[in-house]
């Protein structure tokens, strides 16, 4: 309906935490889009701000934590302004939300099954009956075997993984445009995580759901993003298709995060690590943030905060690429 | 090499009573439902060594690391602590200060209306190690930099901190009395890939500095290819493989292992496709006769269906498979 333009659009989103001690900038001036039918892939280590605007994006800010600037459009339509009863009913309805912790999402009090029936009849026009039958199919298409024997089962009667897999059935049953999946496979094993992902992406290009795919398994994201954004201390370090980002970054962080991953073909000793911890909010650098740890970082770097340039196939909010790279040595 | 083991499980099991109200088993005429989440479970973890243990979503990992602190009893079978039976060990307190356990979930593991300083303290108190306040205070400040905090941070809440930091929190706890032991339960699976390769090389850091032992237990194999000695693959309660780290990922033996191996993603981006392995994880509440794996075995022959295979000697791995044990395995 709306041609080529994005589903989702956010705009110079700024994330604020007022303190007693002052503000704190969690999130600062990330712009990005993900279209329908697309993945995007979102990595960075704890703290770079990837759950902070996924929840900004489903309007699930904790407070006092509030959107300071920027804007956030679903389907052109401005979503990060809306009052707290109409963006639930988006939520749910036109935005499906994974979270990392499956027992902050499901009801320890209902069975499975009765929370996916309640979910889908409030956001579809079905029936008890059908709504039951569709529970036992989505549990199914999640990979929890005997799924109809175990519908009326209660949260804590199935493992970590198979309530994860419970989890991302209720997100995906009212059929959402737009999923925001904060580390929907991180606690899962191979085999169902190959099942998920497969899922997720199929529901992608079928259906055209766009999806936002936090993550820290470059894996996964390998294997189900088509563009992936890196961020590091509240902005996007570099962002770009999913094979050059891989492959051949261009952002001396994404270079470091690539090294960090476990080889599967052999044992090292020592694996690749960025010494270091990501700076705390209230003592976010000058300069581009990553350059107390950047092995590439020169004078400008501590002057200077890099904004996105063009580096290659990708874009990188770094000084090397000022000038395509005329100041490093 | 006269060292007993670490930790051993001798046909360790444990169950769960999933029965439904007496009630409604009356009326459904429906008897008791016992769901075997390990059966017959034998391992060893030599003194300072690692031991892990990898397979799919309620295959019983978890439970094996509770079985292997004591936080649950065996309902078969016997845990031995360095040549002591759990139950008798744990009843000493210079026993249980030896073993310590690092949890999956760095959020739900730390008491949130604790400052980090208590949280780290806790196991020193409760076991009486340091005689004052100042002794545990410098305590506390060296654990908190052996993890890679800072001192300064024993003044803060856990809300304050990020999932890789609160992992090290949880390590700096679980360090803190001073453990030959710990039982690390998918201890990096919450964190990001450079938080996971910090963690674990302070881990493998720890280990050597320390003389460690732990009982690993992750679904990652690239990560447990880093840390183990030796690997266990579970599947449905059960062993099945067991081989040192380097053989079983130079040759997996059992069909299930080499199932599991091909399910992991192409971060090469080869183009190679990943092969889920076929069919689903049965319930352990009705699990398949014979070999639990056979509904899903390419290799499946009428024996399987009808004898359990039992783990034995296949070089230097161990193997509970018929059609390694009957040379069929090779193609
Ligand atoms: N307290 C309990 N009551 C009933 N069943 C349980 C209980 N704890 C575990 N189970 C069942 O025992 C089996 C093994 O669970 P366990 O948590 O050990 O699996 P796991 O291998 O750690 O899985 P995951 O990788 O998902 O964490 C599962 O079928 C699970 O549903
Ligand atoms: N309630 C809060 N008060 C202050 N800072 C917070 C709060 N919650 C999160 N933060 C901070 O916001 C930043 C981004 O957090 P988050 O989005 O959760 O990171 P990620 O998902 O990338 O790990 C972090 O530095 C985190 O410590
Ligand atoms: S701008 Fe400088 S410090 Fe930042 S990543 Fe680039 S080279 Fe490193
Ligand atoms: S015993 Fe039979 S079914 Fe089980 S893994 Fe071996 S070949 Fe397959
Ligand atoms: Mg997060
Ligand atoms: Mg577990």
């Amino acid at each position: 309906m709306t041609g080529q333009n994005p589903l989702l659009e956010v705009r110079h989103l700024r994330v604020e935490f007022p303190t007693r001690r002052g503000t704190l900038v969690a999130i600062d001036d990330v712009s990005f889009t993900i279209s329908a039918g697309e993945v995007l892939g979102v990595v960075g280590e704890s703290g770079a701000g990837k759950s902070m605007t996924g929840a900004a994006i489903i309007g699930l800010l904790e407070p006092p934590g509030r959107i300071a600037a920027g804007e956030i459009l679903l389907d052109g339509r401005r979503i990060d302004n809306l009052r707290y009863e109409d963006m639930r009913r988006i939520r749910g309805k036109e935005i499906g939300a994974i979270f990392q912790d499956p027992l902050t999402t499901l009801n320890p009090l209902y069975t499975v099954g009765r929370q996916l029936a309640e979910t889908m009849t409030t956001h579809l026009p079905i029936t008890p009956a059908e709504a039951r039958k569709r529970a036992i199919g989505w549990l199914d298409l999640v990979g929890i075997p005997a799924a109809a024997q175990r519908i009326d089962s209660y949260p804590h009667e199935f493992s970590g993984g198979m309530r994860q897999r419970v989890v991302i059935a209720l997100a995906l049953c009212a059929e959402p445009r737009l999923i925001v999946a904060d580390e929907p496979t991180t606690a899962l094993d191979v085999s169902i995580q190959a099942q998920i992902i497969a899922l997720l992406k199929s529901l992608a290009r079928e259906k055209g759901t766009a999806m936002m795919l936090v993550t820290h398994d470059m894996g996964v994201i390998a294997e189900a993003a088509d563009r992936v954004a890196v961020m590091y201390a509240g902005r996007i370090a570099e962002i770009g298709p999913v094979r050059n980002v891989v492959k051949q970054a261009s952002h001396p962080y994404t270079v470091g995060l690539m090294g960090s991953i476990p080889p599967l073909d052999r044992r090292v000793e020592r694996l690749a690590q960025i010494d270091g911890a990501m700076p705390r909010l209230s003592a976010i650098p000058k300069g581009c943030a990553y350059n107390p740890r950047c092995p590439k970082a020169f004078a400008r770097c501590s002057q200077d905060r890099p904004d996105l340039l063009p580096a290659g196939p990708t874009q990188a909010a770094c000084w090397l690429y000022d000038g395509e790279g005329t100041h490093h040595g | 090499m006269v060292d007993a083991p670490m930790l051993e499980l001798r046909d360790a099991a444990r169950y769960f009573d999933v029965s439904r109200p007496w009630l409604q088993r009356v009326i459904a005429g429906e008897g008791k439902r016992l769901l075997r989440a390990v059966d017959g479970l034998n391992l060893s973890v030599p003194k300072g060594t690692t031991l892990s243990l990898v397979g799919e979503s309620g295959c019983g990992k978890s439970t094996v690391a509770r079985l292997a602190v004591g936080l649950y009893r065996p309902s078969a079978g016997q845990v031995v602590f360095d040549g002591r039976d759990l139950a008798e060990a744990r009843a000493a307190s210079d026993q249980r200060r030896r073993m310590q356990m690092i949890f999956q979930d760095p959020y739900a593991s730390l008491n949130p209306r604790w400052r980090v300083r208590d949280i780290v303290a806790e196991p020193i108190r409760a076991f009486g190690l340091l005689p004052n306040r100042a002794a545990e205070e410098a305590r506390v400040a060296e654990l908190l930099t052996q993890v890679g905090l800072s001192p300064l941070d024993g003044h803060k809440f856990p809300h304050e901190f990020s999932g890789g930091q609160r992992q090290r929190i949880s390590i700096a706890r679980a360090l803190s009395s001073n453990p030959e032991f710990l039982v690390c339960d998918e201890p990096t699976s919450a964190l990001d890939v450079s938080v996971q390769a910090q963690i674990l090389n302070l881990m493998k850091e720890l280990q050597s500095r320390m003389g460690l032992t732990y009982l690993f237990i992750s679904h990652n194999l690239a990560v447990v290819r880093q840390v183990s000695d030796r690997i266990g693959v579970m599947y449905l309660g059960r062993i099945a493989e067991l081989a040192p780290a380097e053989s079983l990922f130079r040759r997996p033996r059992h069909p299930y292992t080499r199932a599991l191996m091909e399910a992991i993603p192409d971060l090469d981006m080869t183009g190679r496709v990943r092969i889920p392995v076929g069919g689903e994880v049965p319930s352990p509440i009705t699990p398949p006769t014979g070999c639990a794996f056979h509904p899903r075995c390419p290799l499946v022959q009428p024996r399987c269906k009808a004898e359990r295979p039992e783990l034995r000697s296949a070089g230097d791995a161990m193997v509970a498979c018929h059609a390694v044990e009957e040379g069929r395995d090779a193609a």
